[in-house]
């Protein structure tokens, strides 16, 4: 196998030119399955049987609780990649996605407290699947806050991905919460081995803006990786040619 | 129209909620936006502080 297009995405000219063709191929089709969800959720999708409309809060929800998790595996996985390989653009990776998590976790946090008022009367509760979850908004901050803390980039991405990598236990401990512990939350109904307990009409608009979400993600990711690949670079030539223009 | 946006009685959770999403996922493309455009100039500043120097 070649390795050429691995060290083709470790080089910050070629990764910086990437990124910004590559963007409306994500931002596009995003926009396009968000709005396709939107419809598919608020529309065509039937009202629940328990909860009428108010399980429409679900199409916003899951997917803000998908990218809260997503993007910490993310992160932490390039921070990974960063430190055992020492490139400088997998640290800016996990530097990009960060504040896109963190407010991904608080959209997440505030659609759940939203929903949580009208079907178990309470928008707050110290309950495992909740209290992890306001875990990871901390551990997003604390990753922002240490970055910021360090003026040397070299020395704040290797500190900061560490603190990224030791999060990450935090995963599986939400995702697993409602299954381990008594929890006020419900059980995966989408993420989980067997088939999926909604029926295809309130399915599929789900599924739409999971995928939606994801798209947006990456084409979110490549404008800010742009910016810490070129706030990387001191001296370098191309620079001056991207940044003439 | 008038039952859509009552949410069979749950409006005042369900329109927050989907408010509260919009205003994230804007604010990201905002934020993303205005990020690599102040990397952008201070790349500049650095480029040009560093021709006109010594």
């Amino acid at each position: 196998m070649s390795w050429t297009w691995f060290h083709r995405l470790a080089s910050p000219p070629y990764v910086y030119a990437f990124a910004a063709r590559l963007t409306p191929w994500f931002a596009w089709p995003a926009a396009l399955c968000i709005l396709g969800g939107l419809w598919g959720g608020l529309v065509l999708a039937p009202p629940d049987y328990q909860q009428g409309d108010g399980f429409r809060i679900l199409y916003v929800h899951a997917p803000s609780a998908w990218m809260s998790l997503m993007v910490y595996t993310t992160m932490a996985i390039a921070a990974a990649v960063g430190l055992i390989w020492r490139i400088k653009v997998a640290h800016a990776v996990a530097a990009s996605c960060a504040p896109i998590g963190a407010s991904f976790t608080f959209a997440a946090l505030v659609t759940g407290a939203l929903w949580g008022e009208p079907m178990w009367g309470t928008y707050w509760e110290w309950d495992p699947r909740l209290t992890s979850e306001l875990v990871l908004l901390f551990l997003y901050l604390g990753y922002m806050g240490l970055r910021a803390g360090i003026e040397d980039t070299q020395r704040a991405d290797r500190a900061s991905a560490v603190l990224a990598v030791v999060g990450v236990v935090n995963v599986p401990i939400i995702h697993y919460s409602v299954v381990w512990w008594n929890s006020l939350h419900q059980a995966p109904s989408v993420m989980r081995l067997a088939k999926p307990t909604m029926p295809p009409s309130m399915l599929v608009p789900l599924l739409l803006m999971l995928l939606g979400f994801t798209l947006y993600f990456v084409a979110v990711l490549l404008v800010r990786l742009r910016g810490e690949v070129l706030g990387r670079e001191r001296t370098a030539s191309w620079i001056r040619e991207v940044v003439s223009a | 129209m008038r039952a859509f946006l009552d949410m069979g009685g749950y409006a005042a959770f369900v329109w927050p909620a989907y408010a509260v999403t919009f205003a994230v996922v804007v604010l990201n493309v905002v934020w993303a936006r205005r990020a690599l455009a102040r990397a952008r100039a201070s790349a500049r500043r650095r480029l040009s502080a560093r021709s006109e120097g010594p």
